[in-house]
């Protein structure tokens, strides 16, 4: 049986991958394939973010009665790291490959950070939280 | 329940307890570089010289473990969950004695002050007392003892003993009478301090720091549970056996064994991280990687060199040995090691106050400067070049010092400089950012 820690854990693993990606090509100076991959992995943070935000967390606090506790730091980490992204996809229209690179770096430290803590904490207790209601938890997650 | 590792404001220290200690840092060095600079060809007489002894406690106190000590305040909510009581009063303290401490020291060996190096005794006594004993508190109440917060441990008990045996030198050193079998511990002081202290922690944030930052896979769970153990056991064995030898109770080959297989650790510990970086998800060469490589090259030769001279009592007999043993080890391994710290930690806090504070305030209209625009790489690069420049005149020095050892100075206190500068300059521009986030947005009055 599948866990959220798997999920969300691989699905960090393939954002990283679509992160370095898109930044080796624009270090490169190869546009065309960094603006790709950039929208690739924009695209694929922002749908990790929804599965998070309308279906684990609120399956999570409503489970555990926390509303103010670790998803709500994590909520506030996401917003962080779109900031981060809504600059970077205005370097890439301009291409201004140091600001690119910046942010990149910027936001690398953020996301893993951000990562490490929900893959030792907060999967792992959602994944005991969820118990009983995992395989609806995680066919929602899925249709997002 | 406590929600350990969040890195949010009310958990992380306030900017200024850091950046007290990483901004200091490179001053120590620039004055280790300036002092060879000055002293030339004098100072490499050998391992006992006045300059090298000032040379090198101005690189592991004044460098190494102020960074350290800044580090470890900050780094110790995010990858340990527990906080240090009284952070600020603990920052500020320990790094006004430990300053203080180190110069002193400095000066001690330099002028043979006896009064001197009794200050430094009761300063850097004082400083380490604040430290190990606000950090040991903290750490033992780490609800998650994960491998990280083990090496901690064991770094800063390895620290404890360092200082003492160190403090008990310099009150020999002091005049102060009945301490002379002290000086039979000089080589125990030196081990617990580079090997325990130094050696310790960069393991147990290298578990934690290398697969965040450089994306690499992670290092094997057996690995990261029992290296740092086994090499503070064998530490532990070794200053036992060193001490039964020197007693000539037991042959000199027992602690050289024990010795031994504490050098096999590292270098295990160095192959693995190489392997690891081979197969990082990000190829993009960075600053950072840089300095870790250099690192562990620099983590080979002296354990490389130190196999060598036990193979060759000839050449462990040259009087170039001990100084390139050392120094490979010092400026090769740890120094490096701490700077591509240094230039990620700094910058990133800088950020990370800043943005938290523009979020709190709602300031969208004050942009907040990334990593690079904070320091750039540029600086970072041409750091690297000097430094690297410098090491290789360095290794150069002891065979031919008159050409050699003022140039290596230079090229070392121009890199420090350097780092420096970087750093001060991204707290220059946290500072202003800052000013502007505190001040009313403009066509509002003060009131509004």
């Amino acid at each position: 049986m599948h866990t959220i820690s798997q999920v969300l854990g691989d699905d960090h693993q393939r954002c990283d991958s679509l992160f370095a990606e898109a930044e080796t090509a624009v270090a490169r100076g190869d546009w065309l394939t960094g603006e790709s991959a950039f929208n690739a992995f924009h695209e694929a943070l922002e749908h990790h973010f929804r599965m998070e935000e309308e279906v684990m967390f609120p399956a999570y606090e409503a489970r555990t009665g926390q509303t103010m506790g670790p998803t709500r730091v994590m909520r506030m980490e996401h917003g962080q790291m779109r900031q981060l992204t809504g600059e970077m996809a205005t370097a890439i229209t301009a291409r201004d490959r140091d600001r690119y690179l910046g942010l990149s770096e910027t936001l690398l430290i953020v996301m893993q950070q951000h990562n490490a803590k929900e893959e030792q904490m907060l999967y792992p207790m959602a994944d005991r939280a969820l118990q009983d209601g995992m395989e609806q938890v995680l066919s929602q997650m899925g249709a997002v | 329940m406590l929600f350990p590792g969040n890195l949010s404001l009310d958990q992380a220290p306030p900017i200024s307890v850091p950046f007290r200690f990483l901004l200091s840092a490179p001053l120590f060095g620039v004055l280790a570089g300036l002092l060879l600079t000055l002293q030339g060809p004098a100072l490499l007489t050998g391992r006992w010289s006045p300059g090298v002894l000032a040379f090198t406690h101005l690189i592991t106190l004044g460098l190494v473990t102020q960074a350290m000590c800044g580090a470890l305040l900050q780094m110790l909510p995010v990858l340990a969950g527990t906080r240090v009581f009284g952070a600020v009063t603990v920052g500020r303290t320990t790094h006004l004695l430990l300053s203080g401490g180190t110069l002193a020291l400095a000066i001690g060996f330099l002028a043979d002050g006896g009064s001197w190096s009794l200050a430094a005794a009761v300063l850097l006594g004082g400083a380490f007392l604040v430290f190990v004993g606000a950090l040991g508190w903290g750490l033992s109440r780490a609800d998650n003892p994960n491998p990280t917060v083990a090496a901690m441990r064991l770094a800063v008990t390895a620290l404890a003993v360092t200082a003492i045996l160190g403090i008990g030198l310099a009150l020999f050193w002091g005049g102060v009478p009945g301490l002379l079998f002290m000086r039979s511990l000089t080589d125990v002081h030196l081990a617990w301090g580079l090997l325990g202290w130094v050696g310790l922690l960069v393991l147990g944030v290298a578990y934690q720091a290398l697969p965040m930052f450089q994306l690499t896979p992670e290092y094997p769970l057996r690995l990261r549970r029992h290296l740092t153990a086994a090499l503070f056991a064998l530490l532990l064995l070794w200053s036992v056996l060193h001490w039964l030898a020197a007693a000539e109770r037991i042959p000199p080959a027992w602690p050289v064994s024990a010795a031994a297989t504490a050098g096999a650790a590292l270098l295990l510990f160095a192959a693995f991280t190489v392997r690891l970086q081979k197969r990082r998800r990000r190829p993009l060469p960075d600053a950072g990687l840089a300095w870790w490589r250099l690192g562990l090259a620099g983590l080979g030769t002296a354990v490389t060199l130190w196999l060598a001279g036990r193979a060759w009592p000839g050449f462990a007999a040259h009087p170039a040995y001990p100084l390139w043993l050392g120094g490979s080890y010092l400026l090769g391994f740890a120094v490096p090691i701490l700077n591509g710290m240094m230039i990620k930690i700094v910058p990133f806090l800088a950020w990370f106050h800043l943005q938290n504070r523009q979020l709190a305030l709602g300031r969208a209209d004050v942009a907040v400067p990334n990593l690079r625009e904070l320091l750039p790489e540029r600086t970072t690069r041409w750091q690297l070049r000097i430094y690297v420049a410098g090491l290789g005149l360095l290794a150069l020095a002891p065979l031919w010092p008159a050409l050699a050892s003022r140039p290596a100075g230079l090229a070392l206190a121009a890199s420090w400089g350097l780092l420096g500068f970087g750093l001060g300059q991204a707290a220059r521009r946290y500072r202003s950012v800052n000013r502007a986030l505190l001040l009313a947005p403009a066509g509002e009055g003060p009131g509004a």
